[in-house]
C-alpha cells in the first residue's frame, strides 16, 4: 500500500529554536496515527509544515508517493490535506456556515453573487452527517468552545480530504463530544481517510489510534503499533528519562500559615462559587482545559476584572482588591500567561523592565532616575535568578523566552510579592530552559513565598504542585493531592461538565477506569 | 439528509432573530429620528421640501465618502486619504473634460478610474509593504493634495465647456418623473452607490473577504484565501467609489477645486463610527453609515437654522461621536 504522506529528514527553525531535527513520519490511507511528544517536540511545527503553515528549511515530502512542495495552505487543500489547528482560527463574526466555506463560497448569477441558501444547505448537510444540532447561521461568536471546535471539524469535513490532521481537537471537548468526535473519525476511516491524531491523552489514543509516532526536541523517535505498546513505553520514549526522577520531594507546609483565601467567588458563567486556600511556603497548581476560568480566576483575585461576589482573605483578614494597585499593595503579583502583551516592555532594556513596578523607590526629588541604583538592583537580579544577557541595557525582546519570563519574575521579586500568581510560565519556553523556571519557582516557595502556577501542561501540574486545584467551566471540580495524582485524574475532573455529569460521563469515566 | 438538516437548521433559526448590530442601528435611527423632531418643532423652516432638500443634497459627498470609508473599516483598517482623493479625481476630470476637451462619459471614467489606481495603490502599500494602513493612507493623503495642486497648478479647473456637467448632481432624474419628488441627482447617485455597496457586502465573496479580514485575517489566510489580494481590491474599490464623490462635489461647484478635500475623511470617519461600524472592523453595515452622514448633516443643517454659529456645531459634532462609541462600548458589556 503506498503511503498517503511520506516525511522524511525535515529540518526547521525559528530564530533561536531548531524546531525540527531530520524529522521523519509516515501516514497510510485509512489509519489514524498518532503523534506524541512533550511540548516543544515539534509535533505542531511538522503538521504545520504538511499543511503549509510554515515552510520546511530541507527535507522531502511525498504525498502519495510524489515528491511535492507546499507553499502555501491553498496548495495543502489542493493535495487534500486539512489541519484543524490547535488555537480555533475562526472570524467571530460570520455565521458558521461562512467561517466553513471561507474562500469556496458556492456562487451563482454570473458567478458573483454569493448563494448563501447554498451555503447553509451545505453546512446544514456537513452538521446532519456530524449528527450535530447547530444552525449554519449562528454567529461563531455567540458559540461555545466546544461548538467552535466542532465548527473546525466540520470545515476541515468539508474539504473531503485524504489526510485529515487534528491538534489536539479534543481539548475543549466533553466525554459525549469526544466520542462523537471518535465516530466521525471512524468513519471517514471506513472512507480511506488518513488521519494525524495529535493529543496529550493517552486514553483516548489507546481507543482511537492505529500507530504512534513520538517525537522528542524535534527528531524522530519511532514509530509503533498502538494495540500492543504500553502507555510506559510511550512516555519513555517521549520524555527520554523517567519522569518520578525530576520531581522534588513536597514540602510539608500543613503547619504553615494561610496567606490567601478565598471564599465563593463569583462571576457571571466564567467562576461559579470558587473556594480555595493557599499556605505560605506552597505550590498550588491549576490545571483544566482552555476556557475553564483559571486564568479569570487569577485575574479577578488580582483585581483585574470585576466580581460578582466572594471574600478575599490575605493573611487572614478579609480584603477589599478593586484594581491591580490594591493587589500589589496587599503582596500578590501576577505573571500574565501573555509576556510579550501585558508583562514586558519588550522593547526597552534589562534593568528599566526589572525596576518598573516599584521605579518611585529609584528616584530623587521624585523626579529624577538614580541610574546607579537601578543599575545595581537590575544586576543583583540577573545573578540572582541567572538571567542570560549581555548586560543590564539590553533591549528585552532580543532575549529568550525564558530569559524573557525570568525578567518578568524578577520584576514581582523587586515589589517584595509575597504571593505569586504563575499564568502558563513556561508556554513557548524550550526544554532546557523550564527546568530552570521549575528550579527558580520551588526556589520561591522554599523561600516562603506563596505560589498558584496556572498551567495546560499535565506533566508540569503534577511535576511542580504541591496540591492541584481542578476547574471545569468556571467551577473548581476538586482539589487532589500532589502526590499519587495521575493525568487520568485530573482530565476527569477537568471534563466534569455540569451539563453531562449525571449520565454521559460517568459511565464512560467509568468504562475508563475498567480499561486502565 | 437533506430534510433533517433542513429541520434542525429552521428549529435552531429562531434564536438569531436579533443580530447584534441591530440594537446599534435601532439606536443610531432613533437619534436621527429625535434629532428631526427636536429641530421641526423649535423651527417651523427645518421640514420644508426645500431644506430637507438641501440635507440630502448636503448629506450626497459625504456619504458617499463614508460608503468608501466603511468597506476600509470593516477590514479593521483606515482610510484618511479619501477626502484628498475625491479632490483628485475631481481635477482628473478636470484635465480630461476641459484641458483636453474629450467627452463627457471618458472624464467620468477616468475620475473613477484614477480613484480606483490611487486606492489599490494603497491596497499594495497596506498589503504587500506592510505599511500600517494609519500611515500608508496618510501619507497618500498628502500626496494626492499635492498632486491635485500640482496638476491643476493651483487654480480651480472650470467646466463650462462641458454644458451636461452639472446635471451630475444638479438636475433631478426622479423629478422630471415623479414632479413632486425633486430629488437632486447626487442623491440619486448616493442611493444607487449604497444599495450596490450593500449588496456586495452582504452577498458578494469580496463582501465576505471585507468582513472575515477584520474579524480574523490570520484565520482567512489559513483557510486559503489570497489575503493581500482581497485587502487590495477592497481598497481599490474604495478608491473607485471616491472617485464617485469627486464627481459629485465638482458637478455640484462646476469646477475643480483643487485646495478642497482635507478634513472631509473625518467627516466620512465619524459617519461610519455613528452608524455603528466597529473601528476594530469585523461588523458594519451601510445602512448604519448612511444614517450616520445623515445625523452629521440634520445636526449642521438644524443648528444653522437656529443660528448656532458654526464653531458650536464642530463642538455638537464631536459630542456626538464620543456618544456614539460609548454607546457602542456599553452594549458590548452587556
Amino acid at each position: 500500500m503506498t503511503p498517503l504522506v511520506t516525511i522524511t529528514g525535515l529540518d526547521k527553525s525559528f530564530p533561536g529554536v531548531q524546531a525540527l531535527k531530520k524529522a521523519s513520519f509516515e501516514l497510510l490511507p485509512g489509519e489514524v496515527h498518532a503523534l506524541m511528544g512533550e511540548n516543544g517536540a515539534g509535533k505542531s511545527t511538522l503538521m504545520k509544515i504538511l499543511a503549509g503553515i510554515y515552510q520546511k528549511d530541507a527535507g522531502t515530502i511525498r504525498v502519495d508517493g510524489a515528491s511535492v512542495d507546499i507553499p502555501s495552505p491553498r496548495a495543502a487543500q489542493d493535495l487534500g490535506i486539512s489541519i484543524i489547528h490547535q488555537e480555533l482560527n475562526l472570524m467571530n463574526d460570520l455565521t458558521a456556515a461562512q467561517n466553513i466555506f471561507i474562500g469556496r463560497e458556492p456562487k451563482r448569477t454570473l458567478g458573483l453573487m454569493l448563494d448563501e441558501d447554498a451555503l447553509n444547505r451545505d453546512a446544514a448537510a456537513i452538521f446532519a452527517r456530524m449528527n450535530l444540532k447547530l444552525d449554519p447561521r449562528r454567529e461563531v461568536g455567540e458559540l461555545t468552545v466546544a461548538m467552535q471546535q466542532m465548527v473546525e471539524i466540520a470545515k476541515a469535513l468539508s474539504f473531503r480530504s485524504k489526510v485529515l490532521i487534528m491538534d489536539e481537537p479534543t481539548a475543549a471537548l466533553n466525554n459525549a463530544e469526544t466520542m462523537e468526535l471518535f465516530r466521525i473519525i471512524r468513519q471517514l476511516k471506513a472512507e480511506g481517510v488518513g488521519i494525524v491524531y495529535i493529543s496529550h491523552k493517552m486514553d483516548e489514543l489507546k481507543e482511537i489510534s492505529d500507530r504512534v509516532t513520538v517525537m522528542r526536541d524535534g527528531a524522530y523517535v519511532g514509530t509503533l503499533p498502538t494495540a500492543s505498546t504500553t502507555m510506559d513505553t510511550i512516555i519513555s520514549m517521549m520524555v527520554g528519562r523517567s519522569l518520578t526522577e525530576t520531581k522534588e520531594a513536597i514540602p510539608d507546609s500543613i503547619g504553615n500559615d494561610v496567606v490567601l483565601e478565598v471564599r465563593n467567588l463569583r462571576r457571571g458563567h466564567a467562576i461559579q462559587d470558587v473556594s480555595f486556600s493557599l499556605r505560605k511556603g506552597e505550590i498550588l497548581g491549576f490545571a483544566g482545559l482552555m476556557g475553564a476560568g483559571r486564568t479569570e480566576v487569577a485575574r479577578a483575585i488580582f483585581g483585574a476584572d470585576p466580581l460578582d461576589g466572594g471574600e478575599i482573605m490575605v493573611r487572614g483578614s478579609t480584603v477589599a482588591i478593586r484594581s491591580p494597585r490594591d493587589a500589589v499593595r496587599l503582596g500578590i503579583g501576577y505573571l500574565s500567561e501573555d509576556r510579550k502583551r501585558f508583562g514586558l516592555a519588550t522593547g526597552m532594556d534589562v534593568a528599566t523592565n526589572i525596576v518598573m513596578p516599584c521605579l518611585r523607590r529609584f528616584l530623587s526629588l521624585g523626579m529624577f532616575l538614580k541610574s546607579r541604583e537601578i543599575r545595581d538592583t537590575a544586576r543583583s537580579y540577573i545573578a540572582r535568578l541567572k538571567i542570560k544577557t549581555p548586560s543590564d541595557s539590553q533591549e528585552v525582546r532580543l532575549l529568550s523566552g525564558g530569559n524573557q519570563q525570568k525578567i518578568v519574575i524578577a520584576k514581582w521579586l523587586t515589589r517584595d510579592c509575597e504571593i505569586l500568581f504563575f499564568d502558563e510560565p513556561t508556554r513557548g519556553i524550550d526544554v532546557g530552559a523550564k527546568n530552570e523556571i521549575y528550579k527558580l519557582l520551588n526556589t520561591l516557595a522554599a523561600q516562603g513565598r506563596a505560589i498558584v502556577m496556572i498551567s495546560s501542561e499535565l506533566p508540569e501540574i503534577l511535576r511542580m504542585s504541591h496540591r492541584i486545584a481542578v476547574m471545569c467551566e468556571g467551577r473548581l471540580t476538586g482539589i487532589l493531592p500532589g502526590e499519587g495524582t495521575t493525568q487520568e485524574d485530573i482530565m476527569r475532573l477537568a471534563t466534569q461538565r455540569h451539563s453531562t455529569t449525571a449520565t454521559g460521563s460517568t459511565t464512560s469515566a467509568a468504562a475508563r477506569e475498567l480499561t486502565q | 439528509m437533506t430534510t433533517i438538516a433542513q429541520q434542525t437548521a429552521l428549529a435552531a433559526g429562531k434564536a438569531t432573530v436579533f443580530s447584534p448590530g441591530a440594537w446599534q442601528k435601532i439606536l443610531a435611527f432613533a437619534s436621527l429620528v429625535v434629532l428631526m423632531t427636536v429641530f421641526s418643532i423649535a423651527s417651523e423652516n427645518f421640514l420644508q421640501p426645500d431644506n430637507i432638500i438641501g440635507i440630502l443634497q448636503a448629506t450626497a459627498v459625504n456619504g458617499v465618502l463614508a460608503v468608501a470609508a466603511t468597506f476600509v473599516i470593516i477590514t479593521g483598517g483606515i482610510d484618511l486619504s479619501v477626502g484628498t482623493l475625491m479632490t483628485f479625481c475631481a481635477v482628473i476630470a478636470g484635465v480630461f473634460l476641459t484641458y483636453w476637451g474629450l467627452p463627457m462619459p471618458v472624464g467620468i471614467m477616468a475620475a473613477i478610474a484614477a480613484g480606483a489606481l490611487a486606492g489599490s495603490v494603497s491596497g499594495v502599500l497596506i498589503a504587500k509593504m506592510k505599511i500600517p494602513p494609519f500611515i500608508a493612507t496618510l501619507g497618500m493623503m498628502m500626496l494626492l493634495k499635492g498632486l491635485a495642486l500640482v496638476i491643476s497648478g493651483t487654480r480651480p479647473i472650470y467646466f463650462n465647456d462641458t454644458p451636461n456637467f452639472p446635471v451630475i448632481s444638479q438636475e433631478s432624474l426622479i423629478g422630471e418623473i415623479l414632479p413632486f419628488l425633486p430629488i437632486p441627482n447626487g442623491v440619486l447617485i448616493l442611493f444607487v452607490v449604497a444599495v450596490a455597496s450593500s449588496i456586495v457586502l452582504t452577498r458578494t465573496a469580496l463582501g465576505r473577504y471585507t468582513f472575515a479580514l477584520g474579524s480574523n485575517e490570520e484565520a482567512v489566510r489559513l483557510s486559503g484565501v489570497n489575503t493581500d489580494f482581497w485587502k487590495i481590491i477592497v481598497y481599490t474599490v474604495s478608491g473607485a467609489i471616491c472617485g464617485i464623490a469627486g464627481l459629485i462635489i465638482a458637478s455640484r461647484l462646476n469646477s475643480a477645486q483643487p485646495a478642497l478635500g482635507q478634513g472631509y475623511e473625518l467627516d466620512a470617519i465619524a459617519a461610519v463610527v455613528i452608524g455603528g461600524t466597529s473601528l476594530s472592523g469585523g461588523r458594519g453595515t451601510i445602512l448604519g453609515t448612511i444614517i450616520g452622514a445623515l445625523i452629521i448633516s440634520v445636526l449642521t443643517n438644524g443648528l444653522r437654522i437656529l443660528s448656532v454659529a458654526q464653531e458650536w456645531q464642530t463642538v455638537v459634532t464631536g459630542i456626538i461621536i464620543i456618544l456614539a462609541v460609548y454607546a457602542d462600548i456599553l452594549r458590548r458589556k452587556s
